[in-house]
């Protein structure tokens, strides 16, 4: 890599990376948690309508086969090169992910469980805070890394509509291609969205063991 | 809005957009071919080491931590890092990237989902077609490859798809492709040629979907149906 490389221009730009690092970041948090509000509301109607599961896969599976450059490239004219166009695309990709792992998270909950707590006289709000969602807690955590992961990837190609966090290196990098600082910056952009991606990845797992703490004591046995 | 669809509508109306290198024939089949191509070797590249690995259940820790780290790569960043190094081997710019890159983002969830779908085949299957003294060439693709062949397709599917769209990010370092009508949309600020640009690319990636979901039905053992649809992928 020596020679394609400029350790050089990585010690000059460390702020600049910073900077796009956490513009990165940014992008990916309101994503996933816009897409995680509408996907509780999306499952919370799945569970009280059952007919609904099929139609509300099939939309999300046709958002999420939609390559991220005509998603984006649809909203455009809409809404312009904007933040708003961004994330709308961001947004739609994590939809079947979560909505189908809250939907699996919340069915997985046993039945005798839910019986006791009927019979512990829990209300049906008690029973969804104090009972449902703390026991679909890692499947639903288990939709999010993913949902996380992916919008941290798909982040990248909204250099193409101007802003991009980490992918501005690789774009800018293109445009200076084939010099060792255009490589450099490829090489930066790209290998600092895997980090995120596994730091951000990590953070997850960490939050689920601390809000599950009943499955961590079930490890050690 | 309405005036704009009127003018996509038109787009697609008008005759020059259907002659030429720059013509929707050419740029659909330049998309179709690099596809084709590239999902089919990956195809032979992933799937035998993946079945072999499976049947010997050998690398479990390494494809669950690599299912990871691959989710993790962004395809935007591969297109574009695969420039300099076919540049650098002489393949210049344009096909050779792009082709190289959806190999190198098709292999990983064929082999991984492949490896997860034969080694999660019943062992006690396995062991009685070991009793009727199958060889384990034959025990592999006698029993454990159709059994996974619902998870194997699904993962070829999901391929197939993530290379359409991965494919369209292709424009950015020359290639032709549908991806050419966003990208050079982008450039002259033409909404016209963006939008009926994503119009196609979205055609062809639901199309793709669509396609070879009947070519699984068709392909995987009746009493199977349906076991694929857990298939792990990534949004490109």
């Amino acid at each position: 890599m020596i020679g394609f490389f400029s350790w050089t221009w990585v010690f000059d730009h460390l702020d600049d990376i910073w900077n796009r690092t956490v513009e990165h970041l940014l992008l990916t948090v309101i994503a996933v948690t816009v897409g995680l509000f509408i996907s509780f509301v999306l499952a919370a109607y799945v569970l009280r309508t059952r007919r609904a599961y099929g139609p509300v896969t099939l939309a999300t599976g046709i958002l999420y086969s939609i390559p991220s450059l005509a998603l984006f490239a649809f909203l455009v004219p809409v809404t312009g090169l904007s933040i708003l166009t961004a994330e709308i695309g961001l947004v739609s990709y994590t939809l079947l992910i979560l909505v189908r792992n809250i939907v699996a998270g919340i069915d997985g909950v046993p039945g005798p469980v839910l019986e006791a707590a009927a019979g512990m006289g829990y209300t049906r709000r008690q029973m969804f805070f104090g009972v449902q969602l703390p026991l679909a807690l890692p499947v639903i955590i288990a939709g999010l890394r993913i949902a996380a992961v992916t919008t941290i990837g798909l982040v990248t190609v909204t250099a193409l509509i101007g802003l991009g966090g980490l992918g501005f290196f690789i774009l800018r990098g293109l445009s200076l291609f084939v010099s060792p600082v255009g490589t450099t910056q490829i090489i930066v952009g790209t290998v600092m969205s895997v980090f995120l991606a596994l730091a951000v990845d990590f953070a997850l797992v960490g939050a689920q063991r601390l809000l599950t703490p009943w499955a961590r004591s079930k490890e050690a046995v | 809005m309405i005036e704009f669809l009127g003018e996509v509508v038109a787009w697609f109306a008008d005759p020059a957009h259907w002659t030429g290198v720059n013509g929707i024939p050419n740029r659909l089949w330049e998309h179709t071919q690099i596809t084709v191509l590239a999902t089919s070797l990956a195809v032979l590249v992933a799937i035998p080491p993946a079945v072999v690995l499976g049947h010997r259940k050998r690398g479990g820790t390494f494809v669950v931590g690599a299912v990871n780290i691959f989710r993790a790569v962004p395809s935007f960043g591969i297109v574009v890092l695969a420039l300099p190094i076919t540049v650098a081997l002489g393949l210049g710019f344009g096909f050779w990237p792009t082709f190289l890159a959806l190999l190198f983002l098709a292999i990983p969830p064929m082999f991984t989902n492949t490896y997860t779908g034969v080694a999660g085949v019943d062992s006690d299957v396995v062991e009685a077609a070991r009793g009727m003294g199958m060889t384990e060439r034959q025990i592999m693709t006698g029993v454990e490859v159709p059994a996974a062949s619902p998870i194997i397709l699904a993962a070829v599917r999901v391929a197939a798809v993530q290379v359409v769209a991965t494919a369209t990010l292709g424009a950015v370092v020359a290639w032709g492709g549908l991806g050419r009508y966003i990208i050079d949309g982008f450039a002259i600020q033409d909404g016209v040629l963006v939008f009926a640009g994503a119009l196609l690319v979205a055609g062809l990636a639901l199309v793709t979907e669509v396609g070879m979901s009947y070519l699984e039905r068709a392909i995987v053992p009746d009493s199977l149906q349906t076991a694929g649809n857990e298939v792990a992928g990534i949004a490109v």
